[in-house]
């Protein structure tokens, strides 16, 4: 077997029936970490402990334990959830040093069913950015160009996934966190609807939108890691009493008679000509494949963008309250504490520990929800948001899914639009709606450009029926002209 | 009452710590004496990543006892973020309810020496307390023990008019919180914290004056003596033609005055908005009501009742009504003799007393209702004398035994057999016959009541007292 290439249940088989062991496929994955990651700065930490962890899965089927639906199975998780005594950063200064005393519930999930957990995965700081350069721990790289960015803020684990430095990765999204660098990337990203997957121990950037979820290889892999990460956890008020299906079990490439839905509003132009191009073979794919194609009006998308960033930074700006210097994480030296007073205090350690997008944000939200401001901001948002989610809720009256691009173009060029956050924000048009919705939404890799970049296509699904986004997805993969395509690095 | 031409308008803000076992939003315990920092998880440390939970409990505490203030209970109340920086703080924001609060549109009266005073509760929100900070030299040390336990901030309007109303009003909220069983009510270890707010404008006038908050006044006579204070010094900065600023003032016991704390000036922007990650607080009628049929007679209710049902002087009714223990005591004991007058009075005189000297509550009393009213009963059937009622008191309270066990152990059955009385009178008279010829003679007044003394001496003090009373007087005509 192909380790680098199998996919997540053919590694669990392997390991489970004794083919290889988990310790081996750790070690067959460390082995591809060190060498590749140089080039990508992925990876932020590797667990120390990885080889033994495997190792006693290994001991656990020995002994004829039920180890799970991802037995020995080795994962990137990024720095954005917690990892009990593994360094969880979010990417940033202020939190370097942090080493949290729990695990997520999306991690301690991952692990009940055998997961190798080999390291932290790099990311914007606290997940805000499109490109992956505003983490402290430098940029990472594109696998498919090492000069263009991966996509933000899950770019880590694009990178290591696209690059098979691992099996399987876990991205957070906020406002297409994961849909976007797997696009960028040209691997499966799923947002889940809000509340599948508990927020427990995810460090919270907007915690009315953020959801974790897959970036993977295949809608499959997609499909069994959703199945293992969901459901309902007594930790998070937010999280759904819905049941979990069996995705991967009822995943199907039949789309006869879906409807497939496509915003109008969003057929204004402003793609660049490869984007616009697998955008419409997908469409013609599907068509061809025998679903319907039927026109929906989301006109309140056009505010997406803006209503995103005055919620999103709202709630950050709450949310990043507690990084003040006095519990953990980073602390401003001071030379001498007398004459120090406490605003001193917080002012210095939070204008050295925080970067520049982080600070940006936190200063427009404390401005949102300031007094006097907030009617006319945050008020207002959040009743475009209402809106907006029943027009979403009207046209999945009309569709089964939506089908859109995920991005405006491929993966730009790193520097390229570090010095316009007003442009970079508006990479995130396709993605945003689905958050402020709470829709599920997914990237699928169906193009590439002239130059050879990915290019994906997006699914986005009414809210808990992730079945029929995942179907389409896997109608589309299973006639992708990039099929097995793969990235330069590798 | 008048303050040279000016009136005191008061509003009091009172947060009661719900007496939960574990915290608002986490499974933390919540008991008093934790070591430092012991009761802190994740969630309590406000760690990343971490998440709310509400706790049931403190929901159904804060419901209780905004039915027993006469509130509306919202169906749907929100929480909100209350957004400020301080090192006790761990999120940096406050759990808190802000626009829509669970409780509102209350009222409450209560007497006020003898007049009744009717005060409107604005509103009542949970929230959670914040940890505390400890100096020390040049250090800070903090303690997060209280961070997270659930408080309700019960609110009134501008209602109150003097500091004896400002002060009733608080042992009447601490009074009801403590009936409820939600708030062990103990000022001195922070479970009630007042804050009073006070503003004075000249008699008749429609507009209030500036406000001035005075917090964390830590018992009720400090509140009458702060607002007094308070009071006393706006009007005397207004008469000076001065301006009252609106800051926040603490009392300072020792020295009889408020100082100032901080002014409103650099007052915060909390940026108040829903937390995102608790979702709305849904309270049906139903789990109202059931909470409703739970409620126990409150106590101004429960005055009111002794006062006309068991015929019990106003005074004895308030004073057995002030604890819920004290009046379940009285009304178990007042059960058990038929006589509701002896039962408040053997509770508030010989009880009280004997508690008061042993430092202990009633419901540790030796002396259960059961036993008191019994031997309450055995006096009304004339089987003990009040006399002997006392040193049968006195022998249950040390050893717990029933009354009518120690009439038996001690021989102390009254003597009501008429012919046994003659009999000791005769014999008694015989011996002081020099006595008996000076008072028929009327040459020496009052031996009546030698002649009773030594009959009861030579019963041993078992003879009725009626009876001797009775027969002595026809032997001496």
């Amino acid at each position: 077997m192909d380790l680098t290439f199998a996919s997540l249940s053919e590694i669990s088989e392997a390991v489970k029936s004794k083919k290889v062991s988990a310790k081996e496929v750790a070690a067959h994955f460390q082995k591809r970490i060190e060498s590749l990651d140089p080039k990508l700065n992925a990876f932020t930490s590797h667990n120390p402990n990885a080889l033994e962890d495997a190792e006693s899965t290994d001991s656990r089927i020995a002994k004829g334990e039920d180890v799970g639906l991802l037995a020995g199975v080795p994962f990137g998780i990024k720095e954005m959830l917690c990892t009990k005594d593994l360094k969880t950063t979010a990417g940033s200064k202020i939190l370097s040093n942090f080493v949290p005393p729990y695990d997520s519930t999306v991690v301690a999930r991952l692990k009940k069913q055998g997961v190798t957990v080999m390291g932290k995965l790099n990311q914007d700081e606290f997940a805000m950015g499109s490109s992956n350069e505003t983490s402290f721990f430098g940029a990472v790289k594109n696998p498919w160009d090492v000069n263009r960015v991966p996509g933000g803020s899950s770019g880590g684990s694009a990178a290591a996934q696209a690059a098979r430095l691992v099996a399987g990765t876990i991205g957070t999204d906020t406002g297409g966190s994961i849909r976007q660098p797997a696009s960028f990337c040209g691997i499966v990203g799923v947002k889940p609807t809000y509340g599948r997957v508990s927020r427990y121990g995810i460090i919270a950037f907007a915690s009315s939108l953020d959801q974790a979820g897959p970036m993977v290889s295949s809608v499959k892999d997609a499909a069994l890691t959703m199945e293992v990460i969901s459901g309902h956890d007594p930790m998070d008020s937010t999280s759904s009493q819905k049941l979990v299906p069996a995705w991967s079990q009822k995943l199907s490439t039949d789309v006869k008679g879906v409807k497939i839905g496509v915003i109008k509003e969003y057929m204004k132009g402003g793609l660049d000509a490869d984007t616009e191009k697998t955008f419409s073979e997908s469409l013609n794919t599907l068509k061809s494949m025998g679903a319907e194609i039927v026109e929906v009006s989301v006109s309140m998308s056009e505010f997406a963008v803006p209503i995103y960033y005055l919620i999103a930074t709202s709630e950050a700006s709450s949310n990043l309250a507690r990084y003040d210097g006095v519990r953990y994480g980073y602390r401003a030296e001071f030379s001498s504490l007398a004459g120090v007073e406490l605003e001193d205090f917080y002012a210095k350690t939070r204008g050295e520990g925080f970067g520049q997008e982080v600070k940006r944000r936190i200063m427009l939200g404390t401005y949102c929800l300031s007094s006097g401001y907030y009617d006319a901001y945050y008020t207002k948002a959040g009743q475009v948001r209402r809106m907006l989610t029943e027009q979403y809720l009207a046209a999945f009256k009309k569709c089964d899914v939506i089908l859109s691009p995920v991005t405006t173009s491929p993966a730009f060029k790193i520097g390229e639009l570090v010095s316009d956050p007003l442009a970079m924000y508006m990479n995130d048009i396709f993605t945003t709606s689905t958050n402020l919705a709470g829709l599920p939404g997914m990237s699928v890799p169906f193009g590439a450009s002239h130059a050879g970049l990915p290019i994906g296509v997006q699914v986005t699904a009414n809210h808990f029926d992730e079945q029929r986004m995942l179907n389409v997805a896997a109608a589309l993969e299973s006639v992708s002209p990039v099929k097995g395509r793969k990235p330069h690095v590798i | 009452m008048s303050y040279r031409g000016y009136e005191p308008v008061i509003g009091i803000e009172i947060h009661v710590q719900l007496q939960t076992h574990s915290k608002m939003f986490c499974a933390d315990a919540t008991n008093f004496d934790a070591a430092d920092n012991e009761n802190v998880s994740p969630v309590s440390a406000g760690m990343p990543g971490t998440l709310p939970v509400v706790n049931k409990r403190a929901i159904e505490f804060g419901i209780k006892t905004g039915l027993a203030l006469g509130c509306d209970i919202r169906r749907k109340s929100v929480f909100a973020r209350k957004n400020y920086f301080y090192p006790d703080m761990p999120k940096g924001y406050q759990i808190s309810q802000y626009e829509q609060p669970i409780c509102e549109n209350g009222k409450i009266t209560f007497k006020v020496n003898g007049v009744d005073k009717t005060v409107n509760i604005s509103r009542a929100h949970l929230e959670e307390d914040a940890g505390k900070s400890n100096h020390s030299g040049a250090h800070t040390l903090i303690n997060l023990n209280r961070a997270g336990i659930p408080l309700l901030e019960v609110v009134t309007g501008p209602d109150l008019r003097s500091p004896a109303e400002a002060a009733e009003y608080g042992r009447t909220i601490r009074q009801i919180v403590r009936y409820l069983d939600v708030c062990d009510g103990n000022l001195e270890e922070g479970s009630l914290r007042c804050d009073c707010n006070v503003s004075v404008r000249k008699t008749g006038a429609e507009q209030f004056g500036t406000k001035v908050e005075i917090k964390n006044v830590n018992s009720f006579r400090f509140v009458e003596k702060a607002i007094e204070y308070e009071i006393e010094r706006q009007i005397d900065e207004l008469e000076r033609g001065g301006k009252i600023i609106q800051e926040t003032r603490l009392w300072d016991p020792d020295k009889n005055r408020t100082f100032s704390m901080r002014s409103k000036e650099d007052a915060q922007d909390y940026r108040y908005f829903p937390d995102p990650d608790l979702l709305p607080l849904i309270v049906t009628d139903q789990w109202i009501e059931q909470l409703r049929q739970e409620l126990p007679e409150l106590p101004i209710a429960r005055a009111k009742r002794f006062h006309e049902e068991h015929s019990l002087p106003e005074s004895d009714a308030q004073v057995l009504t002030i604890e819920k223990s004290v009046a379940d005591f009285y009304e178990a004991t007042a059960q058990a003799s038929k006589n509701h007058k002896a039962s408040a009075n053997w509770i508030m005189s010989e009880l009280m007393r004997e508690l008061n000297t042993a430092n202990m509550d009633i419901d540790k009393s030796p002396i259960k209702p059961a036993q008191l009213g019994k031997m309450i009963a055995m006096i009304d059937a004339g089987t003990i004398s009040g006399k002997m009622a006392k040193s049968v008191f006195q022998e249950m309270w040390d050893s717990g035994k029933e009354p009518d066990t120690i009439v038996k152990e001690k021989g102390l059955v009254q003597i009501t057999d008429t012919s046994a009385i003659e009999k000791i009178v005769d014999e008694v008279l015989v011996n002081n016959a020099q006595a008996v010829e000076d008072h028929k003679s009327g040459k020496k007044k009052n031996l009546f009541g030698f002649f009773v003394g030594a009959v009861m001496k030579a019963s041993k003090g078992q003879a009725s007292p009626d009876l001797v009373n009775k027969i002595l007087q026809e032997k001496l005509k």
